[in-house]
């Protein structure tokens, strides 16, 4: 399943709801050009929610990190919501799941960002 | 599956995704758990990748070979590329503080993570991966049973 991406804005935090999978090809290309694309525009609060992202592999794990330092550089903060135990499991042994900001809860997300 | 099998396969993207299936059913063919599929599958596919992608540039006279063979207690698999072979000593440890941030890197990692013994051999004619994940599952115990 191709990785689908669609943004909803709420309390000024962009939230992307992610779906599919994040995997070398389209998949990546799609979420870093969304993430980007939110950035120019001025959105600097960007939360990733992964609920529905079934597989992700070392290509997608590398676009996690270039959305996160991305957002990062350029004064805006980026969140990951709703991890599957496969992304969790994915983190936790890359040893990425404490660098990034994860929350398993919509609403503290939004009021989590400063 | 037979006890062995292999696949001659062009240096694309598609190929990624052909291995990484074609390693999904074979695994769940051997009995291996939902878990195991998965690692074994996301193994194939992060060596698919580098074969595709680091081995063969996408040259496209140049193929991927990609091998399965059942043991009596393993799942062997091997992936050849015809590239000018990786030099191990330039792969950083992605674990590494000062790597947890770079944006690739990882492949190798995980295969190593995924499967029970992984051997890189690369020479100037290309580089092979040999992946080993024992067979733990009703598959091995079925086997076992008709000796």
């Amino acid at each position: 399943m191709t990785m689908k991406a669609s943004i909803r804005q709420v309390d000024g935090v962009a939230i992307v709801d992610c779906s599919g999978r994040i995997t070398l090809g389209e998949g990546s290309v799609i979420l870093r050009d969304t993430v980007r694309d939110l950035l120019s525009k001025g959105s600097k609060k960007i939360i990733l929610n992964l609920g529905d992202v079934n597989y992700i592999d070392s290509s997608g794990i590398g676009e996690l990190v270039s959305a996160f330092t991305t957002a990062k550089n350029q004064g805006g903060e980026l969140k990951l919501l709703n991890l599957t135990k496969k992304v969790h499991d994915l983190l936790q042994i890359t040893k990425l799941y404490t660098v990034f900001d994860v929350k398993d809860d919509e609403a503290a997300a939004v009021k989590a960002f400063k | 599956m037979e006890q062995q099998v292999s696949y001659t396969l062009d240096s694309t993207l598609d190929t990624v995704d052909h291995a990484e299936e074609k390693a999904t059913r074979i695994a769940t063919e051997l009995g291996f758990g939902e878990d195991e599929v998965m690692q074994i599958s996301m193994a194939v596919r992060e060596g698919a990748v580098n074969a595709v992608l680091h081995g063969n540039a996408y040259a496209p006279d140049k193929k991927v070979i990609l091998a399965f063979e059942r043991t009596s207690q393993d799942l062997v698999i091997t992936i050849r590329d015809q590239g000018t072979g990786i030099d191990l000593s330039t792969i950083p440890n992605p674990l590494a503080p000062e790597n947890l941030l770079k944006t690739s890197g990882r492949g190798i990692f995980l295969m190593r993570s995924f499967m029970d013994a992984v051997e890189i051999r690369p020479s100037q004619t290309g580089t092979e991966v040999k992946m080993i994940k024992h067979v733990r599952g009703p598959s091995a115990a079925g086997k076992e049973g008709s000796q």
